[in-house]
């Protein structure tokens, strides 16, 4: 791969990984809290977020040269907005289930500072070809969290995980799940968990490095072993 | 100056090209959502009335309310949305109804916001199934920790006790609206 190549890729799988907006960035908590009791509500806020963060940044983009840095934030919104009336009014008209578990969420994508902050942080600067690779990945990201918290609340919490049940009927669903508190708790797990991995992987690669520039005797010394 | 004029220029072209765009696409979605309501509605409808085959809305009455019809078009009975306060917000519900306003044929809820677990058992059959053949003269009462004794009685679910009451007062509170509405309309 070329160096362009890279950079290209990079922008698409940082949003997976590196700077996943639940876990590392901690954007858009009110949606990954708020509609993830379930997997298949997960999913679906990801899809509609994935939907609005990458035509708003692909629009904006494009424009971004035409907008005076004053109106910037207002022009965003505007943008932003439109695909999210969209996307509520096709899923109102497609699939009225869905657009009644989410109703009062759908809205709200507007205000979402995931999407904001992709705008400002990278589509108002970048060409578009770049924004919707960024776009995509911060979706991907987000899809990535969103299903599993919710896969994670709806099988604790209905014993199921897309409507399919996993666990026996002696099992006695854990309630909090369901309720907000489960998808805090269950949040702050696993970015602990995250987190601790990362720290442990870290820890090993330092030892690595170490013990390969460091003479054996020395380290052996600084551990404060007898020679 | 040259900047203000920018800032308008810029910020009123994308409100039109946005506002444009959505009401083509409002154009297509607004009658499949209206179809949508409709569908549901309907459904709702002859769920807390297994017996009717067709209905009709009933025009007396300042809200909405449906007469049932069986298949030879003779009234059977309502079906009759009305809605209130939960433990947590609202409650909208269908309520069945013979056509004297004397017995529930079923209740069916429609909308609400209770504790997942706890206030959502007036979901189900155990609370809901109480409702059907309930007489609501002179109106339903509820009783806590025993079963019911007599025929307008319900039993609270334990653990819930607010929400099952507030279902036992929407049906009050609807059917105090009938009764005067319809009496007046001359309905009877």
């Amino acid at each position: 791969m070329s160096k362009k190549q890279v950079s290209l890729f990079n922008d698409y799988t940082k949003g997976v990984w590196d700077q996943n907006p639940v876990f590392k960035q901690v954007l858009g908590m009110c949606p990954a809290l708020a509609v993830t009791v379930s997997a298949m509500n997960g999913i679906a806020m990801a899809l509609a977020t994935t939907f609005v963060l990458v035509f708003s940044s692909f629009i904006i983009s494009l424009i971004r040269k035409l907008i005076p840095s004053q109106v910037r934030i207002a022009s965003y919104i505007v943008v932003i907005a439109t695909f999210v009336t969209i996307v509520d009014l096709v899923m109102r008209a497609q699939f009225p289930e869905l657009s009644k578990e989410l109703g009062p969420y759908i809205p709200l994508i507007v205000v979402n500072c995931l999407i904001l902050g992709r705008q400002e942080a990278f589509s108002s600067k970048n060409n578009p070809f770049r924004s919707v690779l960024d776009a995509l990945g911060m979706g991907t990201g987000f899809l990535i969290a969103l299903a599993s918290l919710g896969a994670i609340r709806e099988l604790f919490g209905s014993r199921s995980i897309l409507g399919v049940q996993l666990l026996p009927d002696a099992f006695e669903p854990w309630l909090i799940m369901i309720l907000p508190a489960g998808a805090f708790l269950t949040l702050g797990l696993m970015m602990g968990g995250l987190n601790a991995m990362i720290l442990r992987r870290k820890r090993r690669e330092e030892a690595d490095i170490l013990s390969k520039h460091i003479p054996k005797t020395y380290v052996a010394a600084s551990e404060g072993q007898e020679v | 100056m040259k900047t203000i004029i920018a800032m308008l220029v810029t910020l009123t072209i994308i409100g039109v090209v946005s506002g444009g765009g959505l009401a083509m696409i409002s154009g297509w979605a607004a009658p499949l959502i209206a179809a949508n309501k409709k569908a549901a509605t309907e459904r709702a409808i002859f769920l807390v009335q297994p017996e009717a085959k067709q209905y009709e809305a009933v025009a007396e009455v300042p809200y909405e309310l449906y007469r049932v019809l069986d298949e030879g078009g003779q009234p059977t009975g309502y079906s009759f949305p009305w809605e209130g306060n939960g433990f947590q917000g609202n409650i909208r519900m269908m309520i069945g109804l013979t056509p004297d306003l004397a017995t529930i044929t079923a209740i069916e809820v429609l909308e609400q916001v209770e504790t997942p677990g706890l206030g959502t058992m007036i979901l189900e059959d155990p609370f809901r199934g109480q409702f059907n053949g309930l007489k609501t003269e002179p109106q339903v009462d509820w009783v806590k920790g025993a079963p019911p004794t007599k025929e307008n009685e319900v039993q609270t679910i334990t653990g819930a006790t607010i929400s099952s009451k507030a279902i036992v007062d929407i049906v009050n509170d609807g059917l105090a609206r009938l009764r005067t509405d319809l009496a007046q309309g001359g309905d009877k």
